[in-house]
């Protein structure tokens, strides 16, 4: 009985404890219910956006990068499409796993590797980064048919930046490399982070820097669905890019290239200029680098065997290299005394060798001196001491006003580089340059016998190779100053048009003719029956040229010899010429460093340049063999 | 002519004696939008409604086979199935094959089992037979000792680590415990002490574990990680609003922003495809499903039937909350799937096994009378 009524209890209890499950279970699913109400009716439109945003993905689709030629339409930067190996950090799992099975695929260099790490430490999340560059056609199909093996890995194709003449012009034309932190503010301060979504190159120096928005081109946008794994499903939408627009340059290739290997071995810079535009012929930097190197990220080898070479290849001589112009300068005083009145050209001086000035002499080069010398003389001749006196006469914020007409110490705006401070400033030396320069009272006042060595281009003076063609330039222009430029046009892809870089004359210094014609004349006849002479025998056309040296040393009062002073402390040869004198086409520059006399090493890279683009005649042997011909010839 | 009609009559007569129409029509109502949804999670890449439909087949067989067997006889597999799933689970614990950082697999050489599967059942089984075997002598140390038969897969499963099956095995032997009669004092006392402890059982949980419950609280700390199943999931559901986005236009299912779409996270698919609607229907099926289970087990003549229906049926409503709780947000993300929707042979199979049992306490409840 007992059992029985235990037994009925037990059910009562059961039957109860069900009831109250049935109850827990209407609840809980209440709550669910509760719960959905919340999501899909209350806050169905936060979802629904939400649902919308993560559907549809805006792809950026990067343009173009413009085409960058020379006058003749020779291509001197240009892409082209390559397939490459990419991996997706945040797909592929294990990246040292992933890397080794893939070298199983496809060769992978240890160099490979080390520029993968060093674009993986860059990168943004969720981009994929390059393994491999340059796949061959059999590499791409031996890794589609292990494609499976490999989630997060891909082919993809790529354009590339390529500069098919290589060293060639390296320094105007400059490279491009992968954005860093410097470069992407850079893009925030222009405003153009839109813009720059997809894009992981930019232009680092040169005119892929300064024309870094002309080239780039409009970014074009994919609208796709995607899937959570960033997979393009379906394309709803493509606005296409607009490649960048198109460089045509001043430059003649053919006479750079010519420049170039006139060079040779030796360190220095060639500007030519045409005198009439300022539009640059030939800007070169010797020696170059291969801007090819840049493209991919250069590797660190790379990078410390051109950063740490002694004679300094990444460095732009033509506009960061500040030199004394030498006597180069002085058909530039010699015009500042006609213009203020302090010399007439008939006015003559006597030259004994050498001027006093205190308790100092002044030495000319030639021993006893040049005798009397008036300005045809001193410029054909190159007479020291004229120019002392000179010098001493005009006083230096004379010569300071003059030369800073003409450009000299002045950032000259040519379009390299991504501001003003790509280019040096060189230095025009005033009493005013003097205060600013130095700290303590006692250096910052300028002694008169400071000035003297002034006149003969040494000194303070220092000018970068562009200045001193941009003063050539002038001088053959009768004045008329131009900004140097190199791109002679951009071509707009959207219209097709051109838009002429205006040659506008920065401003005209009014010289009298009959000034310029004395030092036209001087000029001449440097090439003619002075140090010149040599360098530009049996020429057709009418050379007007000044040769020059830098002191890099200082003798102290010895007699220079260069056979016994040590290459790198031997004198910077120079010289600057403009031809045809009477219709100039073309002026120029040129610097040999440690390449001593002007007339011996200077001059003949001048004359081949000139032969060549007057002329079309190309150079038989290197520039160095006909130096060598050159007997050593005061200045 | 006519012997062969009612010879076939009589035949079919024998064939669905032991089903339950209620619950085979229930089920076979939440299977056509299972099947449905499965089609649409599947429908972009690799199919797998006909799959699916054979699962069901075979399921519906294991079911029939089952419904047949009388309950006594069913009591008579409880100790086998129990001891042969103990010893798999040690076997696991021992030599189990690693998937994903986890134990949960044991190699048989041909195939390779989860004998956590096993003790879904055979938990339930095993507790209600050894409360029906004790049922006149009922005292505190039989459900002392109850809870220890429950506590050992438990562990075991836990530690392989399976938080998911170690809880669905867990309440379903608890169901079993707590309709057996476990005081309500001791239960609130196990509620009291279980909260108390909650801090020192926070510290025994694996990393992906606590992450995955960190996660709930604010899944926006990791959105593309442990976070990005619920974000994606709940965006789906949200954005399904009252009506759907209507039969295979689900974005957030055809974009594959949806992960495990067709298993686990299934009811993420239904509801963006559904909206409210659906899933208010889906939460109606249940609940039909759960009322027919406990009838059942109310009409159930003998305490084993009892406890085994009332166990099992709670133990479908219990993969259905946190399956449901899991997908919308609420409860955190564990590995169970949402029972006769989501895509699975071995998940649907068990559950078939357990509305085989259910169909054979009911329609062997006459038998036991007489």
């Amino acid at each position: 009985m007992g059992d029985f009524h235990n037994s009925e209890a037990d059910l009562d209890r059961f039957s109860f404890r069900l009831g109250f499950t049935a109850v827990c279970v209407l609840l809980a699913f209440a709550i669910l219910l509760g719960r959905f109400v919340w999501l899909q009716v209350v806050q169905h439109e936060f979802y629904q956006t939400r649902a919308e945003d993560n559907r549809i993905a805006l792809i950026p689709i990067v343009p173009n990068r413009g085409v960058i030629t020379d006058r003749n339409g020779v291509v001197l930067a240009h892409n082209y499409s390559a397939f490459t190996l990419e991996i997706t950090p945040s797909q592929a799992g294990k990246l040292e796993e992933t890397i080794d099975a893939l070298g199983e695929v496809i060769d992978i260099q240890p160099k490979d590797r080390k520029r993968f790490k060093r674009l993986l430490d860059e990168a943004k999340n969720f981009e994929s980064i390059p393994i491999r560059t340059r796949l061959t056609d059999a590499e791409v199909a031996r890794f589609a048919a292990h494609r499976y093996r490999f989630p997060g890995v891909e082919v993809k194709a790529r354009l590339f930046r390529q500069y098919p003449l290589g060293a060639v012009a390296s320094h105007a034309i400059g490279y491009i490399g992968r954005i860093t932190d410097r470069d992407q503010k850079w893009i925030e301060d222009e405003e153009r982070q839109a813009n720059y979504k997809g894009t992981d190159h930019i232009g680092k120096n040169g005119l892929e820097q300064h024309y870094e928005f002309e080239l780039h081109g409009q970014t074009g946008y994919e609208e796709v669905e995607i899937d959570a794994g960033g997979h393009a499903l379906r394309s709803l939408k493509r606005i296409p890019p607009v490649s960048g627009n198109n460089l045509v340059l001043t430059l003649d290739t053919r006479l750079q290239e010519i420049t170039e290997q006139a060079f040779g071995e030796r360190k220095g810079s060639l500007v030519a200029i045409d005198p009439k535009t300022g539009g640059i012929l030939a800007l070169v930097s010797n020696p170059t680098y291969d801007p090819n190197l840049f493209v991919d990220g250069i590797t660190p080898e790379n990078w410390r065997e051109l950063n740490e070479h002694p004679s300094k290849p990444m460095i732009n001589r033509a506009i960061n290299g500040a030199y004394p112009p030498g006597s180069t300068f002085k058909p530039f005083m010699a015009l500042a005394a006609l213009e203020m009145g302090k010399r007439t050209a008939s006015q003559t001086i006597s030259d004994p060798g050498y001027f006093n000035f205190g308790n100092h002499q002044f030495r000319d080069d030639k021993k006893g001196g040049h005798g009397l010398v008036d300005m045809y003389r001193s410029i054909v001749h190159s007479c020291d001491t004229y120019y002392y006196m000179l010098a001493n006469d005009m006083g230096i914020d004379n010569i300071a006003k003059f030369m800073g007409s003409l450009g000299l110490g002045q950032r000259t705006g040519i379009d390299l580089g991504k501001d003003d401070f790509s280019e040096s400033k060189g230095v025009l030396p005033s009493t005013e340059w003097k205060k600013q320069r130095f700290k303590r009272p006692e250096q910052q006042k300028w002694y008169a016998g400071e000035t003297i060595s002034i006149g003969i281009g040494q000194g303070y003076n220092a000018y970068t190779p562009l200045q001193l063609a941009q003063a050539t330039a002038t001088l053959a222009n009768n004045g008329v100053m131009f900004r140097p430029h190199l791109v002679h046009h951009i071509t707009d892809t959207k219209t097709g048009e051109p838009r002429l870089i205006e040659p506008k004359p920065i401003r005209d210094l009014n010289l009298k003719q009959q000034n310029v014609d004395v030092i036209r004349r001087a000029m001449v006849g440097v090439n003619k029956e002075g140090t010149g002479a040599r360098a530009f025998a049996g020429v057709p056309y009418e050379v007007a040229g000044k040769t020059g040296t830098a002191q890099v040393f200082s003798l102290k009062g010895a007699q220079y010899k260069e056979g016994s002073v040590k290459k790198e402390l031997r004198d910077h040869a120079l010289f600057i010429a403009y031809a045809p004198a009477d219709n100039p086409t073309i002026a120029l520059v040129v610097l040999v460093e440690n390449g001593g006399f002007g007339a011996q090493s200077a001059a003949p890279i001048a004359r081949m340049v000139m032969d060549y683009y007057l002329l079309g005649k190309l150079p038989k042997g290197a520039a160095g063999e006909d130096a060598a011909a050159i007997e050593e010839e005061a200045e | 002519m006519i012997d062969i009609v009612s010879r076939l009559r009589q035949l079919w007569q024998q064939f669905i004696a032991h089903i339950d129409f209620p619950l085979l029509f229930i089920t076979i109502a939440i299977m056509c939008v299972g099947l449905a949804t499965v089609n649409s999670a599947t429908w972009d890449g690799n199919h797998r409604l006909l799959a699916q439909v054979g699962n069901m087949g075979v399921a519906m067989t294991i079911m029939w086979f089952v419904a047949r067997l009388p309950p006594q006889k069913l009591m008579s597999f409880a100790i086998p199935l129990y001891v042969v799933g103990l010893i798999l689970l040690v076997g696991v614990f021992l030599f189990g094959i690693k998937v994903n950082g986890a134990r949960r697999w044991i190699s048989l050489g041909f195939t390779r089992i989860q004998p956590s599967e096993i003790m879904k059942i055979a938990m339930p089984l095993m507790l209600a037979w050894y409360f029906q075997t004790y049922e006149t002598t009922l005292k505190a140390k039989h459900f002392a000792i109850a809870s220890l038969l429950l506590l050992v897969p438990f562990a075991l499963i836990a530690k392989q680590p399976d938080l998911g099956t170690a809880l669905l095995v867990g309440a379903a032997g608890f169901y079993v415990i707590f309709f057996a009669g476990l005081p309500w004092k001791v239960l609130i006392g196990l509620l009291i002490a279980g909260a108390s402890a909650a801090p020192v059982l926070w510290t025994m949980l694996h990393d992906y574990q606590k992450k995955r419950i960190l996660t709930l609280i604010d899944p926006t700390t990791d959105p593309l990680g442990a976070g990005y199943h619920i974000i994606q999931a709940t965006i789906a559901i949200g954005s399904g609003g009252a009506l759907g986005k209507g039969y295979l236009n689900g974005t957030q299912t055809h974009l594959e922003f949806i992960p495990e779409k067709h298993t686990d996270f299934i009811f993420a698919v239904y509801s963006e495809e559904w909206g409210l609607l659906g899933n208010a229907l889906l939460v109606f099926l249940y609940t039909l499903l759960i009322g027919r289970g406990l009838m059942i087990a109310s009409a159930a003549p003998t305490t084993f039937s009892r406890l085994l229906a009332g166990a099992i049926t709670l133990g479908f409503f219990t993969y259905a909350f946190i399956n449901m709780g899991m997908v919308s947000g609420i409860l955190p993300v564990v590995g169970v799937p949402l029972p006769f929707m989501s895509y699975g042979g071995t998940a649907l199979v068990t559950l078939y096994l357990g509305i085989g049992i259910l169909m054979s306490i009911h329609t062997h409840r006459m038998l036991v009378k007489k």
